[in-house]
C-alpha cells in the first residue's frame, strides 16, 4: 500500500496537482470541509492494522488509516492506553488523524500532548520519498527529532504511514470528583493542586462543577480523594466525553479555544476551563483575547495559533518547503496557516 | 540551500576552510563589537575548550566568546554571518559525543556567563532561566516550594540547561517523568540569521509546527538558546530504593519487562552487569553483591501509599525471576548508598583502563539479553574487557569499553543495536562521534532531509558544521548507506 502512495505523489509531483491528505474525516470542520479541499484527496483509510505491539515495551506501532477507537481497544485488553488521550470523534478519527491533528485529551499536563507520545514516524515527503525517522525506543537522539515535529503539523510536511507511539500502564484506579465551585475558585484550586503532589490527571470547570479526576494507586486514590473533597461521580463517562468533545456543550454552536499559560487571568466568556487553566473553551464568539473562532458545529481543535509571529511563520514557511518544497500537501491548510 | 555533498570540499567536516582574511575581518569586527573579556585568543587561554566531554577528539579553537547577554550572542553571530565563519555553541563542556568539539577556524561560542535564573513563575509551575544555568541549579532554586526541574543527566551537578536541551538530555529518571523536550515548556533563540524567536512558552506550545520539538537535540545546529522555560513538578513526598541481586542477566532483564508489562513505571531502573558491578564495589564500597550476575537498582517515587503498594509489587517481580537479595532503602543515606555505586560507575571503569569509551545505543528492552549476549561475544572477538552500565527500563545501553585505541568494537555494538531495532545514540548526540555510525542508521534520502531542514535555518551551514548529520561523502566514503561493515570510522581523527 505505501508504494501505492509514493506513486500518488510522484505522479501528482509530476503533473502539478495538490493533494489533500485525509484520513476518516473526523475533523474536516477544523481543516476545512473536505469540499473545500484544493488538491486531489489522498486517503489513508485503507492504510490500516498495528503493526508491532509490544505491551512490555509501552510501544505501539500502528498504519495512519487505523481508526483510533480499534487502536484503544487494542491497548485497553492489555491494560494500556494513549496518554495523550486524542478524541474518537465519534468513533471516526484515525491514528494518522491524531498524530497530525495533534490535540491532546483532558490529561495533557499531566501525561504529555501528541508530541510526547511520537517516538517514530514512517511518511511520504513532497518529493516521493519514502522515509523513516526516530524509532521504536523511548529514547533516541539521533538526527533531528522529525517525528516529534509531525505531530500537530496536519501533514503539511508528508503524508504518515506509520507511527510508533508511546503508550501507558491504565492506572489501577481512578475516581472522578465534583465540585460545586465558581470559576474564579475552580481556577485558584487547579493552580494551587499543580503545587502538590497529587495524582490528578484531569482538572476541568463547567457549568458551576470543577471535576478533577485522580489515577492511581488505589490507597494514594482514596487519601488524595479525601483532601480534595467534593462528591465521587459514579463514572468517569464525563471525561471521555470531554476527549471526544461529545458533552453538549460542544454540540451549542460555535466554539473557540485559546491555549495559554495556565494562571493567565480568566475572562467572562471561559466556560469550560481544563487543563489547569491552560485551555479554555467558549460559546461566545468575541473572536478576541487570542480566541480562535470555528465552525458551528465542531469544537475546535486547533487551539494552537500561529501567534501571528512573522519570524516564525517564515521558519515554519521554510520547514515547509524543506520537506515539500513544490507545496503539494494540504494546500488549504499551508496557504491559511503557515504562508506569511 | 547548501548541498554539501555537491561542493569540492576541503576538510572533512563537509565544508570549506575559512580563509585568513575572513578571519582577520571577524576578529576585528568582534573586538569592536564585545567588551575585551569576553574575547579569548591566546593559546593558553584556548587550551582548556578544545574538548568537551568526549576528551579523546580534541581542535583547538580559532577564538573563544563569552558572551555576558544575549545581545552580545546575536554580536558573535552577526560577524561570523557577514564573514563566513562558523560557529560551534557550548554549554558547559560535558557533553559526551564531541557536540561542542572546536573548529580550528570558527569562534566556540561559550554561554556559560548567561547564567541566570530569570524568573521563578509558582503560579505556573514553570521557570525562565539562561542557558548556562546548571540543571541542578534549576532545582536547588525551587526547592524551597517543594517542586524540582525532572531531568536529571548523570552530568547534573555540572552541565547546563541550555546544553540539556540542544543535546535533549536524558538522565535515570527519564522514564516516568521524560527527557529534556518533554520538559520543556518554551525556548528564546537566535538564529544565524539574526531572527529572534519565541517558540512557545508557559501555556504550552502556541506554533502550527512543533519549533520546540525540533531544537530539543538539534545540537547547536539551527540556532543559539538565549532563554529556555522550564516545566517545575511537585517534589514527590515518599522514595524508596531497591537493590536486587540476580544470578544472570537474562533474570535481571525479564524483572524489567515484567514490572512494566504490570503496569508500573518506576522513577528509575538501571542495571548493571558483573564487571560493572565489581568494578563499583571495589571503588566506592556501596555493598553491592560482587557475586551476582547482574543489579538492578530501582528507583519508585510518589505519595506514601502508592509507593508502598509498588514496593510490594516490585519485590514480588524481584523474587518470581530469581531475586536473591534485595535491599531497600527508605532513608536518604541508605538511598544515597545504594545510588552510589551506580553514580560511580563510570569512574570506577575509569581506574580499570587507561581509557574507557562510553557508548550510548538505545534498544528495545526485549532485546536487552540478546544484545548484552553479542556485546560479550564482541569483547571476547575484540580482546577489549566491557562493562555494562545502562537504563535498563528505557533500553538504554552504556557499554564501557575499556580500550586500547580500538574503535571498530564500539561501531560494531552500534550496529547491533540498530539491527536489533534500536538507535545508535539515546541521551549522548551524535556530535562528532557518531557520524559514521548514523551513516548505517538512516538512508540517503534521510540524511538530505536533514540537510535541507538545516538550510531552512542557517542555509550556509555555519552552525557547528561537520556535527550530527554525516555528509553523504563521508558515508559513501565508509562504504555507503546503511551499511555496518564500515572499515574506515572516524578516517579523521588522530586516534580514538
Amino acid at each position: 500500500m505505501s508504494e501505492e502512495f509514493v506513486q500518488a505523489v510522484a505522479s501528482a509531483r509530476a503533473m502539478g496537482q495538490r493533494l489533500s491528505i485525509v484520513g476518516a474525516g473526523s475533523k474536516s470542520g477544523l481543516t476545512g470541509n473536505e469540499s473545500s479541499a484544493e488538491g486531489r484527496l489522498l486517503s489513508t483509510v485503507e492504510h490500516t492494522g498495528i503493526v508491532d505491539y509490544r505491551p512490555d515495551e509501552l510501544v505501539v506501532t500502528v498504519r495512519s488509516g487505523t481508526p483510533l477507537k480499534e487502536l484503544n481497544q487494542a491497548l485497553v485488553r492489555e491494560g494500556q492506553m494513549l496518554g495523550f488521550e486524542p478524541p474518537e470523534y465519534r468513533g471516526l478519527g484515525t491514528v494518522g488523524g491524531a498524530v497530525a491533528a495533534g490535540i491532546a485529551g483532558p490529561g495533557r499536563p499531566w501525561r504529555g500532548g501528541a508530541r510526547d507520545a511520537v517516538l517514530g514516524v514512517r511518511m511520504i515527503n513532497g518529493q516521493a520519498e519514502r522515509l523513516n525517522f526516530g524509532g521504536q525506543v523511548m529514547k533516541n537522539v539521533a538526527g533531528f527529532d522529525v517525528s516529534r515535529l509531525q505531530a500537530g503539523a496536519y501533514g503539511m510536511l508528508g503524508l504518515l504511514l506509520e507511527v510508533s507511539l508511546k503508550v501507558l500502564p491504565l492506572p489501577q484506579a481512578e475516581q472522578t470528583l465534583a465540585l460545586e465551585v465558581s470559576a474564579e475558585d475552580a481556577h485558584a484550586r487547579m493552580l494551587e493542586w499543580a503545587l502538590k503532589p497529587y495524582p490528578i490527571t484531569a482538572t476541568a470547570w463547567l457549568d458551576g462543577v470543577l471535576h478533577v479526576r485522580l489515577s492511581g494507586a488505589e490507597a494514594a486514590v482514596n487519601a488524595t480523594a479525601m483532601i480534595i473533597g467534593g462528591q465521587v461521580r459514579p463514572d468517569n463517562g464525563f471525561w471521555q466525553a470531554l476527549r471526544d468533545h461529545s458533552l453538549s456543550f460542544f454540540r451549542s454552536g460555535t466554539i473557540a479555544c485559546r491555549q495559554l499559560a495556565p494562571a493567565s487571568p480568566l475572562l467572562p466568556e471561559d466556560e469550560l476551563i481544563e487543563w489547569n487553566g491552560a485551555r479554555r473553551w467558549s460559546r461566545a464568539n468575541s473572536g478576541t483575547g487570542g480566541y480562535r473562532v470555528f465552525g458551528a458545529g465542531y469544537a475546535q481543535h486547533r487551539c494552537r495559533d500561529g501567534g501571528g509571529d512573522p519570524a516564525i511563520a517564515e521558519y515554519q514557511a521554510r520547514i515547509k518547503a524543506a520537506f515539500d518544497p513544490d507545496n503539494l500537501f494540504n494546500p488549504e491548510l499551508t496557504d491559511a496557516d503557515v504562508a506569511a | 540551500m547548501s548541498e554539501p555533498d555537491n561542493q569540492q570540499l576541503d576538510n572533512p567536516y563537509g565544508r570549506r576552510d575559512v580563509a585568513p582574511e575572513a578571519l582577520a575581518r571577524a576578529l576585528k569586527k568582534l573586538r569592536a563589537r564585545l567588551p575585551k573579556h569576553c574575547l579569548l585568543t591566546e593559546p593558553r587561554a584556548l587550551k582548556p575548550f578544545e574538548s568537551d566531554g568526549l576528551t579523546a577528539i580534541r581542535e583547538v579553537p580559532w577564538l573563544v566568546a563569552l558572551p555576558e547577554t544575549a545581545e552580545q550572542v546575536a554580536e558573535v553571530l552577526a560577524v561570523c554571518r557577514e564573514e563566513g565563519v562558523p560557529v560551534v555553541p557550548r554549554g558547559a563542556g560535558t557533553g559526551l559525543s564531541g557536540g561542542a568539539r572546536p573548529l580550528s577556524d570558527g569562534v566556540l561560542l561559550g554561554l556559560s556567563r548567561l547564567n541566570q535564573i530569570l524568573e521563578i513563575d509558582l503560579a505556573n509551575s514553570a521557570a525562565r532561566v539562561q542557558p548556562g544555568v546548571r540543571n541542578l541549579a534549576i532545582s536547588e532554586a525551587v526547592a524551597e516550594h517543594g517542586l524540582y526541574y525532572a531531568p536529571d543527566p548523570s552530568s547534573q551537578i555540572a552541565c547546563s540547561i541550555g546544553g540539556n536541551v540542544a543535546e535533549n538530555a536524558g538522565g535515570v529518571h527519564c522514564l516516568k517523568y521524560g527527557l529534556t523536550v518533554n520538559n520543556v515548556l518554551g525556548l528564546k533563540v537566535l538564529t544565524l540569521a539574526g531572527d529572534e524567536l519565541m517558540i512557545g512558552g508557559p501555556g504550552g506550545d502556541p506554533q502550527s509546527l512543533d519549533l520546540l520539538a525540533l531544537f530539543c537535540g538539534s545540537e547547536g545546529l539551527l540556532g543559539v538558546v538565549t532563554e529556555v522555560w522550564v516545566r517545575l513538578l511537585p517534589t514527590p513526598p515518599e522514595r524508596r530504593v531497591l537493590l536486587a541481586a540476580f544470578p544472570t542477566v537474562e533474570g535481571a532483564a525479564e524483572s524489567v519487562a515484567a514490572i512494566i508489562g504490570r503496569g508500573l513505571i518506576p522513577a528509575g531502573l538501571e542495571m548493571m552487569d558483573t564487571p560493572a558491578i565489581r568494578a563499583a564495589e571495589a571503588f566506592v564500597q556501596a555493598g553491592y553483591p560482587t557475586d551476582a550476575g547482574a543489579i538492578l537498582l530501582c528507583e519508585l517515587d510518589g505519595v506514601p501509599a502508592e509507593v508502598e503498594s509498588d514496593v510490594a509489587m516490585v519485590v514480588r517481580v524481584f523474587q518470581e525471576f530469581g531475586a536473591g537479595d534485595v535491599q531497600i532503602a527508605s532513608s536518604a543515606e541508605e538511598q544515597a548508598r545504594l545510588w552510589l555505586g551506580r553514580k560511580a560507575a563510570f569512574p570506577a571503569v575509569g581506574r580499570l583502563s587507561p581509557d574507557y569509551y562510553c557508548m550510548d545505543g538505545t534498544i528495545p528492552r526485549s532485546r536487552v539479553a540478546e544484545v548484552l549476549g553479542q556485546i560479550s561475544a564482541l569483547s571476547e572477538q575484540y580482546g577489549l574487557a566491557v562493562a555494562n552500565v545502562f537504563h535498563a527500563g528505557d533500553g538504554n545501553l552504556h557499554p564501557l569499553i575499556l580500550y586500547d585505541a580500538n574503535e571498530q568494537f564500539g561501531a560494531d555494538i552500534l550496529a547491533a543495536c540498530v539491527a536489533a531495532g534500536g538507535t545508535v545514540t539515546g541521551e549522548h548526540g551524535v556530535g562528532i562521534e557518531k557520524l559514521d555510525a548514523m551513516c548505517g542508521q538512516f538512508s540517503q534520502a534521510e540524511l538530505e532531509q536533514f540537510f535541507r531542514l538545516r538550510s531552512a535555518f542557517d542555509p550556509d551551514g555555519l552552525m557547528n558544521p561537520g556535527k550530527a548529520i554525516p555528509t553523504l561523502t563521508r558515508c559513501s566514503e565508509i562504504g555507503g548507506m546503511h551499511v555496518h561493515e564500515g572499515r574506515l570510522p572516524f578516517p579523521n581523527l588522530e586516534r580514538f
